[in-house]
């Protein structure tokens, strides 16, 4: 066994191995525990949780990758990915922790006293909490392949295993302490690579400040300036103002993003499991501090990287890289089909071009940025071992929030809540476990045959939370009048608007070809692509629930009582004992 | 009582139209709407416009966040209305 591999293997099994010691130490025991980790985490360390919650294999191995190639486009993501938080500190969380119940249906159940919402609730929230899981498996099973060359099932099955072992025995209480680890992990993984490439290029070792300096190869130029230079002379559009889709679309696409983390269950239902409202209001503070340091770190990531892989393909303008002199890090990705290189021209060196012609880098994946960025830059063999650790505590923290998410909305809200509600604690915790495991299982399958149209369901999750859910929550809470019916009316129009348009731009269930209207030219409302619709979904849902509030009259006086009582903190409502 | 409750609503809806004044100017328009004359200033190597995008957005939302908190947790004395 090579070096690289015993140190990956010692950081995996190592970091599995305190996961597994803290679900132990940290098990649950009654269904507060379960679903809310009893109430009683602090803000710091919530956090550290939602952090690691939050931050999913796509943030960890995705993001800076497409920042690379986006350029200012990326923008997006890092706006509308932190923005978000905002909006809950602002608008959702303080209240919906005084109201003080264990899921997101539940209060839309107790704001909208109407099953069909609870519902209609529980739909959305598994149907975007699925799709989403799909891709942290797949993550865990692409960590697995490329870091210990074992089989991509095989590496699934052990992620399976490990995340089984702590969200089913611990519920929130073990995922809760094991997301904090798994943040910790997270976070050097991601930042040690940095702080080595931006000392590297531009001897200052604070990436964010390093993007922002002058080069160390005694040139003088800045970096950002370099590399606006370097791509621009291949034909590539300029790094610091390359678009994404014009300037409304970004608009739409930073909206749908922030609207969307704010409407997110899995994220919501951590700001029950503090013991007050002043701790939801500083949770979301935290919060966006442990976010933020990998997120104001990606921009920085996802330059260097790109200028990384531009200088090491032409050291010297005209003078590219031969093909048969190329390094190990190149030859091992080439391997996994993320990379490939056609000799168009014969000469055996390496054009790389924005011109499809005479390009002969013919892919260059987005997400091999981050994983191959500490390769790229010779980096030890234990730093590339760490970050094959964070991409798995990325893909592993985020899949067992969601994994709770659905499970107590099927044991707590469809069985408890629904068709069985003189079920005992005890049995609702068994079957909040039973739950857990079949969708773990069901989510395995989904990760070991991903659907056709997994690639196009992170705009549906998104499009989901910010056109149906966030709506109907900042609704509930700052008009004290909207009525169920209304709400109702609202979140089916909005996802109905929202999904009416993706399918048209992807096909029905993302089948291609089935789109209803013909063909219609690409994102033909005002030019706004389908990821990006959401914030339209939006705006549909609030015109309709005030129009409909209009017609059939406000919400009964005690519903407005109970709002009012939400709004202002007061003495703390009996939140654990029920 | 019931007055209290509706004039804490009132201070409490007030500094939240001004958080999300800046939210909205960091972000939407210094980040997005306008980058291009921003983009004329520097920041370092940074171009004052794309820095809002990519770091300053960030930045001013984490000072917004606890801004708000602290407001709010005095609010809450004020009101007598901790919990």
């Amino acid at each position: 066994m090579d070096e690289l591999k015993l140190y990956t293997y010692i950081a995996v099994f190592g970091t599995f191995a305190l996961y597994f010691a803290i679900a132990w130490w940290a098990r649950a025991g009654s269904t507060s525990d379960f679903y809310v980790a009893g109430g009683g985490i602090t803000p710091l360390q919530n956090g550290m949780a939602i952090g690691a919650d939050w931050m999913s294999a796509a943030s960890f191995i995705s993001m800076a990758g497409m920042i690379a190639f986006m350029g200012y486009g990326g923008s997006v993501f890092l706006m509308g990915w932190t923005g978000g938080y905002v909006l809950l500190a602002l608008l959702l969380a303080p209240y919906m922790r005084k109201h003080g119940k264990f899921t997101v249906p539940e209060f839309i159940f107790d704001r909208y006293y109407s099953k069909t919402a609870r519902v209609v609730a529980v739909a959305c929230l598994i149907i975007a909490s699925l799709t989403y899981i799909i891709g942290q498996m797949k993550g865990v099973g692409v960590a697995f392949s490329r870091f210990l060359e074992v089989d991509y099932a095989l590496g699934l099955y052990i992620g399976m295993f490990v995340v089984w072992v702590y969200a089913v025995l611990g519920g929130m209480k073990g995922i809760t302490y094991t997301q904090i680890a798994q943040y910790v992990v997270m976070i050097f993984a991601y930042t040690i690579p940095a702080v080595f490439i931006s000392l590297q290029l531009t001897g200052n070792p604070i990436p964010q400040l390093g993007l922002g300096s002058t080069l160390a190869d005694g040139s003088g130029m800045y970096l950002l300036d370099k590399l606006d230079l370097v791509v621009t002379d291949l034909g590539f559009k300029e790094y610091t103002t390359s678009n994404l889709g014009g300037g409304l679309n970004m608009f739409a696409y930073t909206m749908s993003l922030m609207i969307g983390t704010a409407g997110l269950p899995h994220v919501i239902m951590r700001f029950f499991t503090v013991p007050s409202v002043q701790a939801a209001r500083a949770s979301a503070g935290y919060a966006l501090v442990f976010i933020g340091l990998l997120y104001t770190v990606a921009p920085a990531v996802g330059a260097m990287a790109r200028l990384n892989l531009m200088n090491t393909i032409e050291p010297v303008a005209g003078q590219n890289l031969e093909y048969a002199e190329r390094p190990q890090w190149f030859k091992d990705w080439e391997k996994t089909g993320l990379l490939k290189y056609e000799d168009k021209n014969g000469d055996g060196k390496i054009q790389y071009t924005a011109d499809a012609a005479t390009n002969e880098m013919v892919k260059v994946d987005r997400d091999i940025m981050v994983l191959a960025n500490p390769a790229i830059a010779n980096l030890p063999n234990w730093v590339i071992a760490l970050v094959a650790a964070g991409g798995l505590a990325a893909a592993l923290s985020t899949a067992a929030g969601l994994l709770l998410a659905i499970s107590s909305s099927i044991s707590h809200d469809l069985m408890k809540g629904i068709l069985t509600p003189d079920m005992s604690e005890k049995n609702e915790l068994l079957a909040g476990r039973v739950v857990m495991t079949i969708a773990i299982i069901v989510s395995g399958y989904l990760g070991l045959n991903p659907p056709g149209f997994a690639a196009g369901t992170v705009a549906l999750a998104f499009g989901l939370a910010a056109s149906s859910i966030f709506p109907a929550l900042m609704m509930g809470i700052f008009s004290k009048k909207m009525s169920g019916k209304a709400a109702v009316a609202g979140m089916v129009s909005g996802i109905g608007v929202t999904m009416l348009y993706v399918f048209q731009h992807k096909g029905i269930m993302f089948i291609p070809g089935t789109s209803f209207l013909g063909d219609m030219g690409k994102d033909w409302f005002f030019g706004i692509s389908p990821n990006a619709f959401g914030s339209v979904g939006a705006l549909v849902n609030f015109a309709v629930a005030f129009a409909v509030l209009k017609v059939t009259g406000p919400a009964p006086a005690h519903i407005q009582a109970m709002v009012e009582n939400m709004r202002v903190p007061g003495t703390i409502s009996a939140a654990h004992d029920h | 009582m019931e007055e209290n409750k509706e004039a804490y609503w009132q201070e409490n809806l007030r500094l939240i139209f001004i958080c999300l004044a800046i939210w909205f100017v960091v972000s939407f328009g210094l980040g997005l709407l306008l980058v291009e004359p921003l983009n004329e200033f520097r920041l370092g190597g940074y171009k004052l416009g794309f820095w809002f995008a990519q770091q300053g957005s960030i930045y001013s939302f984490l000072g917004l966040i606890f801004w708000y908190g602290t407001k709010m947790n005095k609010l809450d004395k004020k009101y007598h209305a901790e919990s």
